[in-house]
Formats: structure tokens, C-alpha cells, sequence
């Protein structure tokens, strides 16, 4: 696809802006990397060659038969007794973390929470888990939900919000009433007698922040659309006998997209938070699950332990710094004012 | 005489004016009160007025663009003013528009190619070549190079957008395009070129215009007949050359005395109206333009005049012309 002069002009602008644009790369490697998490820290190690054969444990369940010990179980490789049999007959290689976000590490010299160490980098929460390795988990988790809530609430709000700005009268009207009404539902109570009644997984979640969340886009869209349907442009089309789908999304929608994608990063790093602070409260995703949130919840509980808390803390905010530095490039490089020919 | 192109009657739209959260209409403005015309294919009808005497408003209505409040649209003798968007498609080929603003009139984010393709790209099927060959080929028509198409609009003048505008009224070679003031928005010398490029097309394709304007200058240059509004009436309709010389009604006496004549020494019998054009929220009763008349009598104040015939293919809307001169 070719890009239209405009748009090369905006990516260009961005590219300018080497904060956001070094934000951009450094978060693209983050998600990258912690995309394959499975990879960069678990309890089974990526290849094991024993007896002349390759294993891949990170793939496939192997019983501890294989190995030649004694249980047709899973094996645990942290296991000394099937490390010296593994030993005997080849050699392993672990991931760089070797602990998955729910490993259990044993044999710890002092009560968890453990101190950084060098088996546990940023040492173990309360419950004795690898805290580097539940922060790679956390993190990928966290941006995944991210992303899912922001481009499905904003492909919802910004239906929402078509509809509303182009037909306008009393769809316009009966809408927007029904968004304040909607709007002022208090989300964390309903959130809280929902997480007392069953236990919200990720989609669970996902799907209820969405019933809230994708009202945030349908003003900007709205008074777009308001604004456009009058434009002699798109009176045009319509003379011309275009179906109103088409003149949305070819006439109108262009220019509400503009205002969509400055608050795209902006909307990823409220995601972020909200999630987080769900965690941190407790009614966000099941016990167990890595997340930054949790993790700042165990900081809180476990002052004695300062490594937890400075580690969510470090994580999080370098996280929404660099999406608010992508959200500021982005907004820059839309800002017509900064185009040349428009606002001189 | 042939079957009209397009043929209205007792055209009317009301604006409410809404007030309230239950958006009740507490008072209607008369934009368009009562319109009657025909046009004959091949023929330029030009609907003159000052500003907000509801000539756009008639253009819109037209393209069912604005949903009228009552009266009928005829396109080729089948009434188009209630049929739904689907049913309308067939008559939407037939009816295209020209507008004022060339920069507002072609969204900045298409080429060329794929605004004058669209209208082909909705109705015909066609492949994408074809499409191209006949996209350059109406390009040329209007006097623009085919390699136009793969420009962006703002790389062109006004009035090479205008061109591109008409281009993209022309694709689905309509029987009738609504010009409203396509040229108010350009230079003198550029007007020229596109009325003549609008006449040229007339010619080859037979199409019929109407063609709003507040300029008589090009009225006179492109119309065949007139039709002067006032506050929402047609006061006037004739043929060009008889309403230009032979003004009937009064405000077309003083529209035309106000159109600047380019002699400084020329001096003419000025009519000269005074005031401002009355709300269309709330016209005067009788004829709409007694408070402005020079030659107002008590009959004008309380009984609104009709349009009459006065000269074969000429009506006119005023009292004086009931009198015995």
C-alpha cells in the first residue's frame, strides 16, 4: 500500500521525534521478547539430549520414564535426583530464568520472601516464586490485555460513535442519553459483587471493562461524524447514491480516525492501569496469576521485602512512560500545525 | 414541447426550530414555501435570488439531499419525493450535482481517479481498467490530462477542481445536474472557462442544468430561462432574454438594477429597495415582498399573489400586473 503524502509527512514527523520513536522500538522489543516468555523463563529447560536423543521439554510433556526414573508423572526437572539421571547420559539447556511465574522455587536459605539473589534475580515473592519471572509474564500479560481492550473498545466506540454523529436526531439523542446513564454505573462496584460471585478470568474480565470502556472514544467520533456529514464532500456522495456504510467509512470515518489514533496509546496505557489496579485491589485475574498488580499488592504487604515493590514499580512506570512517550509522538506527528502548509 | 426532465410542484420545506429537551418545534422557518418548475431537457434553467431566499434549499431538495416538507419531484414524469434511498438508486444516475466550494466539494484523501471513479465504481460494474480508460476519458472531457487521476486534489487549482467536480457529476452521464454556484467560488477568468466547459457539455450530451446563482452576469451568459426567488417564492420565471430586458415584478426590476455594469459612466434609472429581507421564520402576510416594495398597495399586505401567466411561457407574482397599466 502506498502511503498518501499526508501520511508520509505524519511518519516522518514521528520518526523526528527520537523520544517516541525510541520508545516505540524499545516497547516493540519488550512485547517481542516477553511475547515469548515460555522461552525466556521456565522450570523445563528448552532442549535435553539424553541417551542420544533430543527432547524439547518446553514443548512436550515427558513422564520421568523416560529419563529412566521411577514415575510415569511429568517430569520435574528442578528435581536433583532427575537432574543427576539426565546428567549421566547428556546435558540440558535451561531458559535464562530458570522458573516459570508459578514454579515454587525450593530449597530457599531463608524464609520466602527471599532476597535478590543469584538464582532469584529480583528474588521471590511471599510465596516463594521467582519475581523476575513472574514480572516477564506480568508484563506480557498486562500489554495483551492492553491492546485487546483498546482495539475492541475502540472499534465499538467508534461504531458508537459513527452512528450517532451521522444520523444525528433522535438516534443521536436516545444514545447519548443512555451513554450518561450507562457512564454513571460505578464500574469497581459491579466489578466487585461480580469478582464475589465467581472469579474473573482474563476474558471474563476483558468483556466487562469493555461494557464500560468504549464510551471513551464515541465523543471525539461523534462530533467528527457531526461535523462531517455536512461537508460538501460527502453531500456528494450521497447524491451520487453511495449506501450510508460507504460514505461513513470512505468520507467521514478518515478524519475521526485522526483524533482514534491519538488516543489509541493514551487509551493502551489507562488499560494497563486498570488492570493493574483491579490486581493490586484484588478482583482482577485469579490468585496465581502473574501480574504487576498482584506484585505491588505483595510489596505493600511485605514491606520487610523492598525488592517486590521497587521491582512493580520500576516495571510499571518505565511501561506507561514509554506509552505515554509513543502517545505524545503520535499526537505530535498528527498535530496539523505541524504540517507544512496547514496553520501558516 | 418535450416531457420536462425534471418537473416540481408545490415544493415546500420547513425548518423547525426546536427548543427543549423533547426538541419540540416551536416555530418553522419558510426556506422553501411553495415552488413550482419545470426544466426541458437540454435547457438551463437559473434559479437567482439573494442570499437565503432558499435557492440551495431548492437544489438540495432536488437531489433528496434535504427531505422536503410537501410538494412533488418529478424525475421523467415518475415522483421520486417519497421513494426510499433503495428504491431512489436507479434515479440517483440520472440527477447529479455540482457544488460551490471546489475545495470543500472532493474529499482530500482520494486521488482524482477514485473520486470521478466512484460514482462509476457504485453503479457499474466494471473492471478496473475499464474503469480507468473512462475515468481518463471524462478527465479529458473536462479539459484535464488523464494522468490527473493519480493526483491528489489539493494539487490542482480552483478551478481545476471545479473541472474535477463536474467530472465526477458527469461519469454517470446524467440527464440533469444541479449546479449550485459552481463558479462564485473562482476568479473572473476562470468562471469563463468553466461556464463555457458547462455549455460545451450541455451541447454534447443534451444534459439540462439548474444552476443557482445570486451573479446575473452569468446568469445571462448561461441560462435560458430564469426564475427569480424571494423569501422562499418564485416571483418570476421567463425566458432569459424577456426577464433581463423586460423585468415584471418589482424585485426583479431592482435585482437587476443592482447588478453592477461595468461603465463608470454609465448612468441608469436606479431602483433602489431599501431594508433587509424579512425572517423566513416569520414572512409577511401577502405578498412577502411588500415591506420592501417601492410600489406596495393595500391589496399587497394581505393577499398573497399567484404566480400568472403574462406573456406566453412567462409567469410573474404580483398585483401590479392585475391592474389595468
Amino acid at each position: 500500500m502506498r502511503l498518501s503524502p499526508l501520511n508520509q509527512r505524519r511518519l516522518a514527523n514521528f520518526r523526528a521525534n527520537r523520544r517516541g520513536h525510541a520508545s516505540l522500538w524499545l516497547f516493540a522489543l519488550l512485547f517481542v521478547v516477553t511475547l515469548f516468555a515460555e522461552l525466556i523463563a521456565n522450570d523445563r529447560p528448552l532442549l535435553v539430549r539424553y541417551d542420544g536423543a533430543f527432547y524439547v521439554p518446553v514443548m512436550v510433556d515427558y513422564p520421568e520414564t523416560t529419563f529412566g526414573g521411577f514415575f510415569p508423572t511429568t517430569t520435574d526437572y528442578h528435581d536433583p535426583a532427575v537432574q543427576e539421571l539426565i546428567r549421566e547420559k547428556g546435558w540440558m539447556i535451561w531458559p535464562a530464568v530458570p522458573f516459570r511465574y508459578d514454579t515454587v522455587v525450593k530449597d530457599l536459605p531463608v524464609p520466602a520472601p527471599a532476597p535478590p539473589s543469584w538464582t532469584n534475580l529480583l528474588g521471590t515473592d511471599d510465596q516463594a516464586r521467582d519475581v523476575l519471572a513472574r514480572v516477564v509474564y506480568g508484563f506480557r500479560i498486562s500489554v495483551l490485555f492492553g491492546f485487546t481492550l483498546t482495539i475492541v473498545s475502540s472499534i465499538v466506540g467508534v461504531a458508537a460513535g459513527a452512528v450517532q454523529g451521522y444520523y444525528g436526531g433522535w438516534v443521536d439523542l436516545a444514545f447519548q442519553r443512555f451513554i450518561e446513564i450507562w457512564s454513571g454505573l460505578p464500574t469497581l462496584y459491579l466489578l466487585i459483587i461480580l469478582a464475589s460471585i465467581i472469579t474473573p478470568t482474563f476474558w471474563i474480565l476483558l468483556v466487562f471493562l469493555l461494557l464500560f470502556s468504549w464510551m471513551g472514544l464515541v465523543g471525539v467520533v461523534r462530533a467528527e461524524f457531526l461535523r462531517g456529514r455536512n461537508f460538501d464532500y460527502v453531500r456528494a456522495a450521497k447524491a451520487m447514491g453511495l449506501s450510508d456504510v460507504r460514505v461513513m467509512v470512505r468520507h467521514i470515518l478518515p478524519n475521526a480516525m485522526v483524533a482514534t489514533l491519538t488516543f489509541m496509546p493514551f487509551i493502551l496505557a489507562g488499560s494497563v492501569t486498570v488492570l493493574t489496579s483491579l490486581d493490586f485491589l484484588g478482583f482482577g485475574l485469579p490468585p496465581g496469576s502473574p501480574s504487576l498488580g498482584e506484585l505491588l499488592s505483595q510489596g505493600k504487604n511485605n514491606l520487610q521485602a523492598p525488592w517486590l515493590g521497587i521491582t512493580g514499580f520500576i516495571v510499571l512506570a518505565v511501561q506507561l512512560t514509554l506509552l505515554t512517550f509513543i502517545g505524545e509522538a503520535v499526537r505530535d506527528a498528527f498535530d496539523p500545525r505541524k504540517l507544512p502548509g496547514g496553520g501558516r | 414541447m418535450t416531457a420536462p426532465v425534471l418537473s416540481v410542484e408545490g415544493l415546500t420545506k420547513h425548518f423547525p426550530v426546536e427548543r427543549g429537551i423533547l426538541r419540540r418545534a416551536v416555530a418553522w422557518v419558510r426556506a422553501v414555501d411553495g415552488v413550482d418548475f419545470d426544466i426541458a431537457p437540454g435547457e438551463t434553467l437559473c434559479l437567482v435570488g439573494e442570499s437565503g431566499c432558499g435557492k440551495s434549499t431548492v437544489a438540495r431538495l432536488v437531489l433528496r439531499l434535504t427531505e422536503p416538507t410537501s410538494g412533488a419531484i418529478r424525475l421523467g414524469g415518475t415522483d421520486i419525493t417519497t421513494l426510499s434511498e433503495s428504491e431512489m438508486a436507479p434515479y440517483r444516475r440520472k440527477v447529479q450535482m455540482v457544488f460551490q466550494d471546489p475545495y470543500a466539494s472532493l474529499n482530500p484523501r482520494l486521488r482524482v481517479g477514485q473520486i470521478v471513479g466512484e460514482p462509476l465504481e457504485n453503479f457499474e460494474n466494471l473492471g478496473t481498467a475499464e474503469r480507468n480508460e473512462r475515468v481518463g476519458a471524462i478527465l479529458a472531457k473536462v479539459g484535464l490530462r488523464p494522468e490527473a487521476a493519480g493526483r491528489y486534489p489539493f494539487e490542482f487549482s480552483g478551478g481545476q477542481r471545479q473541472r474535477i467536480g463536474i467530472a465526477r457529476a458527469l461519469a454517470l452521464r446524467p440527464e440533469l445536474i444541479v449546479a449550485d454556484e459552481p463558479v462564485s467560488a473562482l476568479d473572473v477568468s476562470v468562471q469563463a472557462q468553466v461556464l463555457n466547459l458547462l455549455m460545451d457539455l450541455q451541447e454534447e450530451f443534451g444534459l439540462a442544468f439548474l444552476f443557482v446563482s445570486h451573479d446575473l452576469a452569468v446568469v445571462e451568459h448561461i441560462g435560458h430561462r430564469i426564475a427569480v426567488m424571494y423569501l422562499g417564492h418564485i416571483v418570476e420565471i421567463g425566458p432569459k432574454d424577456d426577464v433581463l430586458a423586460e423585468p415584471a415584478h418589482p424585485y426583479t426590476k431592482a435585482l437587476i438594477a443592482a447588478a453592477p455594469v461595468p461603465d463608470p459612466r454609465a448612468r441608469r434609472e436606479k431602483l433602489v429597495i431599501e431594508g433587509d429581507v424579512p425572517s423566513p421564520l416569520n414572512p409577511p402576510p401577502g405578498c412577502r415582498f411588500h415591506t420592501r416594495c417601492p410600489f406596495v398597495f393595500g391589496r399587497c399586505r394581505e393577499e398573497v399573489p399567484l404566480l400568472k401567466e403574462i406573456a406566453p411561457g412567462r409567469r410573474a407574482a404580483c398585483h401590479l400586473l392585475d391592474q389595468p397599466a
